[in-house]
């Protein structure tokens, strides 16, 4: 029933490897993972659940891999800033003209540290980066879908946490409300899970690319592949991990939360900004690379839309 | 007449203005309902938007939210693009609703379009680049009309006179005035001011309010566009139209140094300068200020503003205290510490409204209610002051005192009607625009 993913070489391709980004020394670490079938979703007796983890369900993801930490600051602002903005011809599969992606317009968030999480971030912000990586790049990047994410956090378990059932060892795992002073943290501080994936749980929660459905899990009754839920409306979308600010319980690898309009509250222009939110400093991101390149269409199809908002 | 002005408008006079304001302010608070409401509106409140731009669009959208009765009635820019695009994203929410009652009849467009959107209004809202905001604050009060009105309220110093003029004028006619200063309506601010007046750490001795970010947009020259259309396009490059970043934005952080503070500077010195926006489209206005202002109890604080990108951001207000120190920031953020730095109190902004909807639910709730309960002017006259203040400071790289600055009539805003009309600046043959040199630029 469950399959845990091989972390190993298995052709040239399928490895750990650091994106590097020309015209700049930072790296991004990609844990690959192997394709398998997982339990999405949290059983009836599982401490904490909620009804929209219900039921849980078999799903089968494609092999992708997934970057080891939360984007931080100084790898978002590359493309923020667009001061390197060229690529060289021979890197990637994937051609896009660097130029066409759209631009973020400056923050109004404080304290954008060097290894920090960059938080305030909107979903169609955090995909535009994406976008951007893959021009610069010519590696398909993009944000995960919610199975994606919660099969790379479990980490091979099937508890509640991938450290186990029980929330007593959280704090050698993750930053919660109880250990994090009230304060965003580095990335990678504490321990990683079994994949080397660092802040699965806690510190900034993490989009992806699905909207909310609270009754999304009810009608997979079989196995499903690849799942993803994507409607028109803005808000609510899913945001997973927990943050800094939540309890235990809301960082459990199945736990479900959503973006809500009250996170551009104190945006005082109209239209509201595409990029930022100014209510969402606990909300960050990390990307994923599919092993499978779609097709150019489909591709462009998890790329998310801007949406202007009133 | 220059003296008469200097004795009209000294430091001493603005402070004396605004502690009978204060008192003022407690007693009206405290009336019982009159009897006789002159200002009180029946039914339906008529709301014109003068400067139509993001801002603009959005004090509209937060005074429909503030009351069912409110009613858009007018739309006046500039430019009609910007009118019209104003009109669509108003529409996005409110085209079923009564309360959005624009059609191509009340757009008004050009220099003068203004007086006709202010004649169809009971309540005004003044979103234009802040060089504008003078001339239809004018407008506004001579023909009684309640307003609100976007910070800066001035970029010289001729406007803030012409301000402080017509706000006399509307504290006669009972006018209720807000300012865009929403610090003053954000309840992490309103709590910490309460607790610092009770004591909580002591007083001010010192402090550091910061604007450093990087920077905001910019609306390179298109082909066709005159000058002067060109400048107002892309106004937040030009000191006419914007004042700089030190008064156009860095002003809510200021601010917050004179409120908690309880007065204004004596005197300011600085510097600033132009590092790394230096682009054609990026006009003439410096990308830092470093300015230290020194206040009559003797605190001083050092203001920070900064457009650079890949900096560290940081907007917010530090202060030191005789027993400890506190920090806030629009973002919510608000704690006071003592000298060990052990958290006294830390404040938890998860429920506090938005502030900018809040300045708008005060003003129509007095409206309605025939009340005279709001009057922001003087905060906004003293803070644009301040901020011009350092400018003056950092563009010439003196200490400048505030009755010196005043008594300087600073008039960088001309007349305009067209826009074929020049503007008071012009670039030179390479497209570059005269830029303030410290050590030789004069403040006067």
């Amino acid at each position: 029933m469950f399959f845990v993913p091989f972390v190993v070489a298995q052709n040239g391709s399928r490895i750990d490897y650091f994106e590097t980004i020309d015209g700049s020394k930072l790296q991004i670490k990609m844990v690959f993972l192997a394709a398998g079938t997982f339990q999405m979703g949290s059983p009836t007796k599982e401490h904490g659940r909620k009804k929209d983890e219900s039921p849980k369900h078999n799903v089968f993801v494609s092999p992708f891999w997934i970057a080891s930490y939360e984007t931080t600051w100084e790898i978002y602002e590359l493309f923020l800033n667009r001061v390197n903005n060229t690529r060289k011809a021979d890197r990637g599969n994937v051609a896009l003209e660097i130029d066409g992606v759209s631009s973020a317009t400056m923050p109004y968030v404080n304290y954008n540290q060097e290894g920090f999480p960059a938080i305030n971030i909107t979903q169609y912000a955090a995909s535009q980066f994406c976008k951007w990586l893959t021009a610069k790049t010519g590696n398909y990047y993009r944000l995960p879908t919610e199975a994606e994410w919660e099969y790379a956090c479990r980490g091979g378990s099937d508890a509640a946490y991938s450290f186990g059932e029980k929330s007593t060892n959280i704090g050698a795992f993750a930053w919660h409300v109880g250990n994090s002073d009230g304060f965003l943290q580095k990335v990678g501080l504490k321990n990683p899970n079994s994949y080397g994936l660092y802040d699965m749980h806690g510190n900034a929660a993490e989009w992806v690319l699905d909207s909310y459905d609270p009754i999304a899990y009810i009608e997979r009754t079989m196995t499903v592949n690849n799942p993803i839920v994507i409607y028109k409306n803005l808000y609510p979308r899913v945001v997973r991990g927990g943050s800094y600010k939540d309890a235990a319980n809301s960082l459990r690898s199945s736990s479900r939360r959503f973006s809500s309009s009250s996170w551009k509250k104190r945006d005082p222009q109209v239209p509201k900004s595409l990029w930022w939110h100014t209510d969402a400093k606990h909300v960050g991101f990390r990307i994923v690379r599919p092993l499978d390149v779609p097709s150019k269409k489909q591709l462009s199809e998890y790329w998310v839309k801007p949406k202007k908002e009133y | 007449m220059k003296s008469d002005q200097k004795k009209r408008y000294n430091r001493r006079d603005f402070i004396g203005q605004a502690s009978r304001l204060t008192a003022a302010g407690v007693v009206l608070g405290r009336l019982p309902a009159r009897s006789k409401k002159l200002n009180s509106i029946e039914g339906e409140i008529k709301v014109a938007v003068i400067g139509c731009g993001g801002r603009g669009t959005g004090a509209a959208t937060q005074a429909i939210e503030a009351d069912k009765d409110v009613r858009i009635v007018a739309l006046a820019d500039a430019f009609l693009d910007r009118a019209k695009e104003c009109l669509s994203s108003l529409r996005e929410k409110y085209a079923d609703s009564e309360q959005l009652d624009v059609n191509r009849d009340n757009i008004f467009t050009g220099f003068d379009g203004y007086t006709d959107a202010i004649d169809l209004a009971d309540v005004v809202i003044l979103t234009t680049p802040p060089a504008f905001r003078p001339q239809h604050f004018e407008y506004a009060v001579k023909n009684n009309k309640h307003i609100f009105m976007e910070k800066p309220v001035a970029t010289d110093i001729v406007g803030i006179k012409k301000i402080i003029k017509f706000s006399k004028l509307a504290r006669q006619k009972r006018l209720n005035v807000v300012v865009g200063l929403q610090r003053h309506y954000q309840k992490n601010y309103q709590t910490l001011y309460k607790k610092i007046k009770q004591g909580k750490v002591g007083n001010i001795v010192s402090g550091q309010v910061y604007w450093n970010s990087g920077g905001v947009w910019v609306r390179p020259r298109k082909k066709a566009q005159t000058e002067l259309e060109y400048q107002m396009r892309n106004w937040y490059y030009f000191n006419w139209l914007c004042g700089d970043h030190i008064v156009e934005q860095h002003i809510h952080n200021i601010d917050v140094a004179n409120w908690f503070i309880g007065d204004v500077p004596l005197s300011a010195q600085g510097m600033g300068g132009r590092e790394v926006r230096t682009g054609k489209d990026h006009g003439q206005i410096f990308d830092h200020h470093f300015v230290e202002f020194t206040y009559p109890g003797g605190q001083v604080i050092s203001s920070q503003c900064r457009h650079q990108k890949g900096c560290m951001n940081r907007v917010e207000e530090t202060f030191q205290t005789t027993r400890g120190s506190f920090t806030m920031n629009g973002g919510g953020a608000g704690f006071i510490k003592n000298r060990r730095d052990r958290l006294l109190y830390n404040h938890d902004s998860k429920a506090d409204i938005n502030p900018y909807q809040q300045e708008h639910n005060e003003l129509f709730s007095a409206i309605k209610a025939g009340d005279y309960r709001l009057d922001d002017s003087q905060k906004g006259i003293d803070a644009t002051m301040t901020a011009v203040l350092g400018r003056m400071a950092s563009y010439s790289g003196q200490a400048i005192s505030w009755d010196e600055a005043l008594s300087y009539n600073q008039s960088l805003v001309p007349e305009l009607h067209s826009f074929n009309d020049e503007p008071p600046v012009s670039p030179n043959r390479r497209g570059e625009y005269p830029i303030p040199v410290p050590g030789v630029t004069k403040y006067r």
